[in-house]
């Protein structure tokens, strides 16, 4: 698959921005951090979680009709992703904005995570329910989409509190740690079962004709199509093994390293900003690595 | 839902001669029917790109000198069971209950590209310029067309078709032409792995040899024991069939 850097950014930009929310809440469950630190944290998972909002309009061919996509939430895990990200930024700004009201926020924020958890399940059953795509259809898909975005926003929150609230910047930085290492196995467990993966349809079911040695002489069209844009990469196999290599550096060995060995704001924020890289490299390498069968039809261009 | 009309095609690969003129009736029914207009990109230039419902690839099978050129057809299959439907997020995307065929609502569409994700045939293709997805309407406007000659009223495709390779009917009855082509010839359906029920089947290709007995030219039996005694006429001197009619 052709990675789509909308789609890419939408993703990342939503999972750190869902995991500072979780991040702040639960912060405000076992300990007591200081209003600012709640507003400022409020205030950029919107932003962050408005800017994925954005850049998925990208995406789109009409995104002026991108108001009807709420409507086939009953069989289509996009439809209800776009019910549950704007539904998950208001309960942000509620949470934000009773806390500042000096309101007692428990149950919103209670509804905020139930809504946070919905969208990261939405958001990794996109590509999960699509079962032709082997290097997708798994569980790991969801799990990874999920750790990983906890694990971005927890090295958020100890970049932020590590500037507002120095207090809690060593509970944050342990909890991202823990978190990311656990993403970080979970993300080797499904890389390691995609190089195992055997693609159940050959070039012999493509054309229904049994036989073991079929080569494609012409596509049905001389210059490219939709097909051969949107399902191939077209990278060199040096620079897929390269993201591979970013994505095993960046997604926790190097941020762990800052959070392990710095406290001051500015290496916290390289910190995230590395695995925010890191993270982009992941997704990158997610679609990279997806196999559509569709290609079984597009292997020569004649 | 079994006895409900589900209109397909049947195409036989064994006559199909890889022409393209189901390629070219389609794009031009198509980009000026209903579903029109099919834009290109560059048409006349070094790289050219457009929306098409049908193409029509080359697969050398086997290894050369004994090898064979397989021309396929490919378009929507129509699925009975279709992937790209149940994830469009707005229901540009449906399976008309009447007659089966899957089409997209281009009012509705928001070019987000999660059907062609969906669809493991690559028969979805996105209109670089409308920016809406596109696929085979089995000519959904030609085919109920009442002005149109009864025997017209079939896919362009079908009616380019030089050799009748492609067979366009209601797979559902069991009497139609489609079903009985399925039934006798071993039509069959692409990537059944995946349980998405096409629609569309493709009859394989077949050998046709012609099988001469050596009894049929010239007689083992000898009953009356007068082979033999002359000399065998030639094969090219007139037969007793050909000089004599009882």
């Amino acid at each position: 698959m052709r990675p789509a850097w909308s789609v890419l950014l939408l993703t990342t930009l939503i999972g750190a921005g869902q995991g500072l929310f979780l991040a702040l809440f639960a912060s405000d469950l076992l300990f007591d951090p200081q209003l600012r630190f709640i507003l400022w944290g409020a205030a950029i998972s919107l932003a962050l979680l408005a800017a994925g909002l954005l850049a998925s309009f990208f995406h789109l061919g009409h995104p002026e009709r991108a108001w009807r996509s709420a409507a086939m939430w009953r069989t289509s895990w996009l439809s209800r992703e776009v019910i549950a990200l704007p539904l998950f930024m208001g309960l942000v700004f509620l949470y934000g904005l009773f806390a500042y009201l000096g309101r007692e926020s428990l149950v919103i924020g209670i509804l905020a995570t139930a809504a946070c958890v919905a969208l990261f399940i939405c958001t990794g059953m996109i590509y999960a329910c699509l079962k032709f795509l082997q290097e997708w259809h798994t569980p790991l898909t969801v799990v990874n989409y999920t750790m990983l975005g906890t694990a971005s926003g927890l090295t958020a929150a100890a970049a932020l509190s590590a500037w507002l609230q120095p207090a809690l910047s060593r509970p944050f930085a342990l909890a991202a740690l823990v978190a990311g290492a656990l993403a970080y196995l979970l993300r080797l467990a499904s890389l390691s079962r995609n190089t195992r993966l055997r693609p159940k349809s050959t070039l012999a079911s493509a054309i229904g004709v049994k036989h073991p040695r079929i080569v494609q002489i012409a596509q049905g069209a001389m210059g490219g199509s939709f097909n051969t844009r949107e399902f191939f990469h077209g990278r060199p196999r040096e620079v897929v093994r390269a993201v591979r290599w970013g994505l095993l550096a960046l997604v926790f060995p190097v941020p762990a390293l800052f959070l392990i060995f710095s406290s001051s704001p500015a290496m916290l924020l390289a910190a995230f900003l590395a695995q925010f890289a890191g993270m982009l490299a992941e997704r990158w390498y997610f679609f990279a690595e997806a196999r559509h069968p569709q290609n079984l039809y597009y292997q020569a261009i004649a | 839902m079994e006895t409900k009309k589900q209109l397909a095609l049947v195409i036989d690969l064994n006559v199909c001669v890889g022409c393209h003129a189901c390629v070219t009736s389609c794009k031009e029914w198509n980009t000026q029917g209903a579903a029109g207009p099919l834009t290109d990109q560059n048409p006349y230039g070094a790289d050219p790109s457009g929306t098409f419902f049908n193409r029509v690839q080359t697969f050398e099978v086997g290894v050369y000198p004994k090898t064979e050129t397989v021309h396929f057809p490919k378009s929507c299959l129509h699925c009975e069971d279709p992937p790209c439907v149940p994830v469009c997020p707005t229901g540009a995307s449906y399976k008309r209950a009447e007659d089966g065929i899957v089409l997209v609502d281009y009012d509705k569409c928001i070019g987000c590209k999660y059907c062609a994700w969906a669809c493991p045939y690559g028969a979805r293709e996105i209109d670089e310029s409308q920016k809406v997805m596109k696929k085979c309407t089995l000519c959904v406007d030609r085919i109920y067309d009442e002005k149109l000659p009864e025997r017209e009223r079939k896919p362009a495709c079908v009616l380019a078709c030089p050799t009748s390779a492609r067979i366009f009917g209601d797979v559902h009855d069991p009497e139609s032409e489609a079903s009985r082509a399925i039934r006798e010839q071993g039509g069959y359906a692409l990537m059944p792995e995946w349980a998405t029920q096409p629609a569309n089947h493709y009859l394989p290709r077949r050998k046709t040899a012609l099988r001469v007995d050596p009894q049929e030219l010239q007689r083992q039996d000898n009953p009356l024991k007068v082979d033999g005694r002359l000399p065998p006429p030639a094969t090219s001197d007139p037969a007793l069939d050909d000089v004599t009619s009882w």
